[in-house]
């Protein structure tokens, strides 16, 4: 082989390289782009949220009394102090972005006749549909910590600032997990026309069976049980423990079964997409409202 | 008031119970959420050391489910109607716009009314809450005094959401302060002294107030007519209310903006 054909040989096996390395990446690259931008544009579309005369009283304001209001029950009843129905409201509030954001991405998409132009797109379901709840989690961060702020403002509420990393962690696991719940919420949006009822019912249930305002050994034993495979659970159990000066290490098991518990769902959730994708374009029931 | 205003009154309530109760999410929303709501209060008081009745909770629980569905009814109707077009013809019609409204806020109390029987039944039958009512004339005249007090509070809410979209909003952030402010599961003497003069002014504190009366022996009447007199100051509030955001959201032509 001429030295010309070797090079033409060394360039072409570069191109087929590229070539190769592209086809691998351009589909990684898209689904990054699916993940990222996708969900930020998602984000942006939930438009009452993104503006702010929505926003505060929704996300920041109605928060503040769930506090107050169970904490004075609390204090009336005499069941607990301050402190425990502040972590418990607290870490419950980041639920409420990630089910409700979930249930309004695909209730949203099927009310503005978008589901069906979204269901004929190429793109990969999994980044498309983890990446809209990416936003969410954060949010459902902000919330839980708004709510603890309240709650130490207003409330007889102690907890030690060097607690706080630890409490951030998880409040993350807590608000990644209910995400993750809220994934199912939406898959199921897929089926169902009324999602906003079951995502009303899915964020009430977790105030009742999670231990958020009652202590979880106070309930009877079949609640107890349904609580330990709910999200929440395992955080608010974790929190309490962190906020009585636990280390994070303490809670390592509890913060692992979180996630857990939220990996499971999330798995579940895209499971439930595929399938009721498949049934949605059978039925053809993308566009009924 | 007329014949004929009165007519007006009971076809568009009737009109707005039947097509409310229709609605699976409404209906369904009404009776689980006060249920969920009431079994958290049944247990955080079984659990907690306060003695007292649970008979207490049961028409606290009911009454957070009336004031719910008050304040998302009233306003996501109008919500609704400006969703489906149709809003402008409600404002076009040659009667009132109160008499078209009203009957709706009403309405949305009414169905109110479903949160309190289930709350109370799901009571006794899971929780062993025992229902006797010592004066049942003087509760059976509260319950509809109470709708209609929190019914014409509704009307208040709903002429905010003709004038400004993102009212909704108003509806997420009202539910809890007024569940807390006005005592319903709560002793008032627990808050905050300025509290008290909030609480004054909002039917719902009045409403539960005279059930508990009702059910325990007590003297409701006093409490039955506040939550009348409420009612019609509610009802003047209302009217100068509508007039102004009517006449607002016809200058700036908003009337169709979702």
């Amino acid at each position: 082989m001429s030295l010309s054909g070797r090079a033409g040989f060394a360039r072409s096996a570069a191109g087929n390289d590229r070539s190769t390395r592209s086809k691998i990446a351009r589909p990684a690259l898209t689904n990054l782009r699916v993940f990222f931008i996708g969900g930020y544009l998602s984000y942006r579309a939930l438009f009452n949220w993104m503006h702010w005369s929505y926003y505060i009283p929704t996300m920041l304001g109605a928060p503040i009394f769930q506090v107050l209001f169970f904490a004075y029950i609390g204090r009336y009843a005499q069941v607990r102090n301050d402190e425990f129905f502040v972590v418990g409201n607290a870490v419950q509030l980041s639920a409420m972005a990630g089910i409700y954001g979930m249930a309004m991405t695909v209730g949203g998409e099927r009310w503005t006749q978008t589901l069906s132009p979204l269901m004929a797109t190429p793109a990969n379901r999994l980044p498309l549909f983890l990446g809209r709840s990416l936003p969410l989690i954060a949010n459902g961060i902000i919330t839980s910590a708004f709510a603890f702020g309240v709650g130490w403002l207003l409330l007889d509420v102690d907890i030690a600032a060097s607690q706080l990393p630890a409490l951030a962690v998880v409040i993350a696991a807590s608000a990644f997990a209910c995400t993750s719940l809220g994934l199912v919420v939406g898959a199921l949006g897929l089926r169902v026309r009324d999602v906003f009822f079951l995502a009303n019912f899915v964020v009430y249930s977790l105030v009742l069976f999670c231990g958020v305002n009652i202590p979880l050994e106070s309930l009877p034993n079949w609640m107890e049980e349904v609580a330990r495979v709910l999200p929440l659970t395992h955080g608010i159990e974790a929190a309490r423990a962190i906020a009585d000066g636990a280390s994070l290490s303490d809670v390592g098991s509890l913060v692992w079964t979180e996630l857990g518990i939220g990996a499971c769902y999330a798995a579940a959730a895209f499971g439930l997409f595929k399938l009721f994708e498949l049934e949605g374009r059978r039925r053809a029931s993308f566009e009924t409202i | 008031m007329t014949g004929r205003t009165l007519r007006l009154i009971w076809i568009g309530w009737k009109f707005h119970v039947k097509s409310l109760t229709l609605s699976a999410f409404f209906i369904l929303t009404s009776v689980l959420q006060p249920i969920i709501f009431a079994s958290v209060a049944y247990l955080m008081f079984d659990v907690g050391a306060r003695e007292g009745t649970l008979l207490y909770v049961a028409l606290g629980a009911g009454m957070m489910g009336i004031w719910s569905s008050t304040l998302f009814g009233s306003g996501g109707a109008i919500q609704w109607q400006r969703w489906q077009g149709t809003l402008e013809y409600c404002i076009a019609v040659p009667p009132p716009f109160l008499l078209v409204i009203v009957p709706l806020t009403l309405a949305t109390a009414t169905i109110g009314l479903y949160s309190l029987i289930a709350t109370l039944l799901w009571g006794k039958l899971f929780f062993d809450v025992p229902f006797d009512v010592a004066n049942p004339v003087a509760f059976v005249v509260a319950l509809p005094v109470t709708v209609v007090g929190l019914g014409l509070l509704g009307l208040i809410l709903a002429s905010t959401f003709i004038m400004y979209r993102n009212a909704n909003a108003l509806s997420n952030l009202l539910e809890y302060p007024v569940w807390l402010v006005t005592g319903l599961l709560v002793s008032l003497s627990l808050l905050p002294g300025w509290v008290g003069p909030i609480s004054w002014v909002l039917a719902p504190t009045w409403g539960v107030n005279a059930l508990r009366e009702a059910a325990i022996a007590g003297n409701p009447w006093p409490e039955i007519g506040m939550c009348l007199a409420l009612g019609a100051v509610y009802l003047v509030i209302g009217h100068f209310a509508l007039q102004q955001f009517e006449r607002l959201a016809r200058e700036r032509a908003t009337l169709s903006l979702t």
